[in-house]
């Protein structure tokens, strides 16, 4: 019952957005155009990279474009969703609409994190798709049913991490109520994740895997791609993906109790 | 016995509050070593409500009157003390307890900016769990009600500030709440608008029983719907009771405006021992305490030829104006 209400409400939502972003097709048309043009400028960059050096890293530039692919779905993801709905939590608490969302029957984590879609980010994913499908070609990978399952548990668990690191810093605005910047360092982290883990020095590696983890969100996804990847670093990531979504939830409830609604 | 639909015990509310001193030297100093005090801003209050009851809150900006209101519906912890609404606790925002009210602020809006407000409108049928069908029966029933109709499907960006609140009522009352509150409705409407408003404010809550909590500076809004008020004056509770008791206990004086035959009429009447405000030629103005006004005028009317009379209220924002500032009543 809950289920079929929640897809209705998601359906609901799906409309309203796209009918919002279609009033103004201009900008739809400059967003599909950036999208094309990023990709093209991370490729040429990575290729720049590679240019002198065979490998960085232990990867090889067919191998590191597999890298490129998963961060271009991440990034596509988080232009679709995570970018409108959870930079708007903090508009929400400081501006206090957040009221509306919290007095209806409704869940206010699965409101604030997907009333919003921002339809250009489907081309990035669909183009983050191809590149996969391109690098699965010439890095001639075995494509079964395996492959499948696993690479899809890690994109996904990829996602998870990101949006609970976003959400959690979003539903800290709570108490310090501006934290745009916050969120701004973290996708430029999400940056750092188009290279290979393996190219940054040891201290960078410790950090980006224990601190700030993108070494779960876009180097195991792409080892799994590769077949390089073992088992404990899969599973480590599927724990990891629970563990940051379950805090953030917990957080999120948390934070609820000290939120003090905007002045009138 | 009434039932109460609302019941606040000893409630209390504190915020920490950072204060900042003036210049870039206080800037700095607030950068580096904020100061937070806990201040107080709702103390000790208590008072029930009755099914069907509209409430007037009143009080000065920042007295404790929109806090007091997001209390009830549940968007902010108490400090100390108990709320019941409707038999829950608000705060923990039971499915069931937020089916039963709304909130409506004049300063925040929920409709969706760049889409018609019918969008709007079924987005929160299906977040209240209603039916295509339904939805559709309840949108034009408040439509009618709210007399607005092409409205309904033109951008909220496009619409004035007085269709846009009758649309926010209306994405408000979707799921027919039996317990309103109301911040502040007609802030910045015109006086149509805010007439309409109030009109069919009172023609929901006949037709529903709903219990409304209203706050509003605009005196008419609660001199024409509600008969009970409470006055907030730095977060205590200064009078709970009719507002007409109040209105008489402020100001237990009328003035009588009366127009004599002839200007020897006036002078007579002027030398009869009243409370004479003012003359001019045969037109007088008298002071009567309310107890005596029957009688007065009575001895009035049979001692003295008059042409005309008029009893004239002191102004209501006047009155009111003497309640913000009170702080016993």
């Amino acid at each position: 019952m809950k289920t079929k209400k929640y897809l209705k409400v998601y359906g609901k939502f799906l409309h309203t957005s796209l009918a919002s972003e279609l009033e103004y097709k201009t900008n739809i048309l400059i967003d599909l155009f950036t999208a094309i043009l990023s990709l093209i400028g991370s490729i040429f960059l990575l290729s720049i990279f590679f240019q002198n050096n065979g490998r960085i890293g232990g990867w090889e530039f067919e191998q590191a474009l597999i890298i490129q692919g998963i961060y271009t779905i991440l990034n596509g993801i988080t232009n679709t969703w995570f970018n409108p709905n959870l930079t708007e939590i903090v508009k929400h608490i400081r501006e206090g609409t957040l009221d509306f969302v919290l007095l209806k029957p409704i869940d206010s984590q699965f409101f604030i994190s997907l009333k919003k879609l921002t339809p250009s980010g489907f081309l990035e994913i669909i183009l983050g798709v191809f590149l996969l499908l391109y690098c699965i070609k010439i890095n001639q990978i075995n494509f079964n049913l395996s492959f499948l399952i696993l690479s899809l548990t890690t994109i996904i668990c990829s996602i998870c991490i990101l949006y609970s690191l976003w959400f959690f810093i979003s539903s800290t605005t709570i108490w310090f109520v501006k934290t745009w910047n916050a969120t701004e360092v973290l996708r430029s982290f999400l940056y750092i994740g188009r290279f290979p883990l393996n190219s940054f020095s040891f201290s960078l590696r410790i950090f980006f895997s224990i601190f700030i983890p993108i070494v779960f969100i876009t180097t195991i996804p792409s080892e799994v791609f590769l077949g390089l990847s073992q088992l404990w670093k899969i599973l480590l990531e599927v724990i990891v993906a629970m563990v940051f979504l379950f805090t953030s939830r917990k957080f999120w409830l948390f934070a609820l109790r000290f939120y003090s609604s905007a002045s009138s | 016995m009434d039932k109460h639909t609302i019941e606040v015990k000893n409630l209390s509310k504190s915020f920490n509050i950072s204060a900042k001193e003036p210049g870039l030297k206080g800037t700095i100093k607030h950068f580096f070593k904020r100061q937070t005090k806990s201040l107080k801003v709702i103390k000790d209050i208590s008072f029930k409500i009755k099914e069907g009851e509209i409430i007037g809150f009143l009080g000065a900006n920042g007295a404790g009157k929109t806090t007091i209101l997001k209390m009830l519906c549940g968007l902010i912890y108490p400090s100390e003390g108990s709320i019941i609404v409707s038999g829950y606790l608000p705060y923990r925002r039971k499915e069931n307890f937020l089916k039963n009210i709304s909130l409506i602020m004049g300063q925040k809006q929920q409709l969706i900016w760049d889409l018609p407000p019918i969008e709007s409108f079924y987005l929160n049928a299906s977040i209240y769990d209603l039916d295509k069908f339904e939805a559709k029966k309840r949108i034009k029933k408040l439509a009618e009600m709210l007399e607005i109709g092409e409205e309904l499907f033109i951008p909220v960006r496009k619409l004035s500030l007085g269709q846009r609140m009758k649309s926010e009522l209306l994405a408000a009352l979707i799921h027919e709440p039996n317990i309103l509150f109301l911040d502040e409705p007609t802030l910045g409407l015109d006086i149509n608008a805010q007439r309409n408003l109030r009109k069919f404010l009172q023609k929901y809550n006949n037709e529903t029983n709903a219990t409304i909590c209203l706050t509003s500076h605009y005196m008419k809004d609660i001199t024409s719907l509600c008969k009970r008020v409470i006055c907030v004056h730095n977060g205590s509770i200064t009078y709970d009771g009719e507002l007409d008791l109040l209105l008489k206990k402020l100001s237990p004086v009328k003035e009588i405006l009366i127009v004599c035959s002839s200007e020897e009429d006036a002078n007579q009447l002027e030398n009869s021992g009243f409370n004479v405000k003012n003359k001019t030629k045969n037109e007088i103005t008298i002071i009567i305490e309310n107890n005596s006004i029957t009688s007065s005028l009575k001895k009035i009317l049979n001692n003295f030829d008059i042409v005309d009379l008029f009893i004239n209220e002191p102004p209501i924002d006047e009155i009111i104006g003497k309640i913000l500032i009170k702080k016993k009543l």
